[in-house]
């Protein structure tokens, strides 16, 4: 999903740096708080912020006959909201521009906003509306994973689309485009991703279920559940 | 079930395998001589806008040498993340051990 540096026109560069800007200045404002109100959840936030970094380093072959690799932010939206996790997707995507070019810093700014912003508010919100309709929790899990992925190289596609419209067809035509070469290479991958932080979160809640709990991402019953589900 | 979503994982894996070992089977056999197939997906998108004329218009100021430099960046990013989960994975496990000896 890393649009390459230099490979924006300069005003699509500054749109969504701007943005993004507000997105991680409240990202930024909560993880203060977050440092000072509840030290005890920073492992866990750690913990997240290092499955973006591991999973974005993987690139896994496709379908499509290319390669491409996972996000990794849905552990961190479901458990700390998009604000948090659009901090630490800046994190990862910065090392991968300074160190790899991969990406860049001129296009920083859209790729914060697909992967590190849209693809969490995805996330978020289907792990929330999940839980609302009391769907399995790994399900709702994989789901939100699956999709924070997904949306993510969605998200790219239209960045792209909109910055390059088709001379014919206009940007619905180069969106498709796009699409094939970035949303649907990446199925494939977020169903990967989504069974694997679904494992991932039985582990964290097998570990630390009063931290889920206090942070409202799961009620202390369907803890009770899950513990004696795998007992 | 105990073990469900690790057995899960582990088909899903072997799944994805299998399928990336029968494909690429079929695409080395129509290759080039000099193409290389699993290409990167964000190199596939830059040849489609370079093909509408376009040039970027900003260098990356510092490009890995080779794909061996790139490799070891790569290697070194998932290598700290995976330390972190590691670490704080064993803290916890350990600490709740220590707690039923108590």
């Amino acid at each position: 999903m890393h649009i390459m540096e230099g490979f924006l026109p300069l005003y699509w560069c500054v749109f969504w740096f701007a943005v993004s800007l507000p997105f991680i200045a409240y990202g930024i404002y909560l993880l203060n708080r977050l440092v000072r109100e509840q030290r005890d959840t920073l492992p866990l936030l750690a913990v997240s912020g290092a499955f973006i970094f591991v999973l974005s380093s993987l690139k896994m072959p496709s379908v499509t006959g290319s390669c491409s690799h996972p996000t990794g932010t849905g552990l961190s939206a479901i458990m700390f909201g998009p604000f948090l996790t659009s901090v630490l997707g800046m994190i990862v995507l910065l090392y991968q521009a300074l160190f790899l070019a991969h990406g860049g810093l001129s296009t920083l700014g859209a790729n914060v906003f697909s992967m590190a912003i849209a693809g969490p508010i995805a996330g978020y919100w289907i792990y929330r509306a999940g839980k609302a309709v009391r769907l399995n929790t790994f399900v709702a899990v994989f789901l939100a994973a699956a999709f924070a992925d997904l949306i993510t190289y969605v998200v790219t596609s239209l960045q792209l689309a909109l910055a390059f419209p088709a001379a014919t067809g206009g940007i619905s035509a180069s969106f498709a485009a796009f699409a094939v070469i970035f949303a649907i290479t990446q199925i494939p991958l977020a169903i990967i991703e989504g069974v694997i932080i679904a494992l991932t979160f039985k582990y964290i809640i097998q570990s630390r279920p009063d931290i889920l709990i206090r942070l409202n991402v799961l009620t202390p019953e369907q803890v009770k559940k899950i513990q004696e589900s795998f007992a | 079930m105990k073990y469900t979503l690790e057995i899960i994982a582990v088909v899903t894996i072997l799944v994805f395998a299998g399928i990336f070992l029968v494909q690429n089977a079929e695409l080395q056999k129509n290759l080039k001589p000099g193409e290389e197939a699993w290409g990167g997906a964000d190199n596939n998108a830059a040849k489609v806008i370079e093909s509408t004329g376009y040039t970027p218009w900003m260098q990356p100021f510092w490009e890995p040498p080779s794909s061996e430099i790139a490799t070891l960046f790569f290697c070194l990013q998932a290598a700290l993340g995976s330390l972190v989960i590691g670490y704080f994975f064993g803290y916890y496990r350990g600490k709740a051990d220590g707690a039923k000896v108590k």
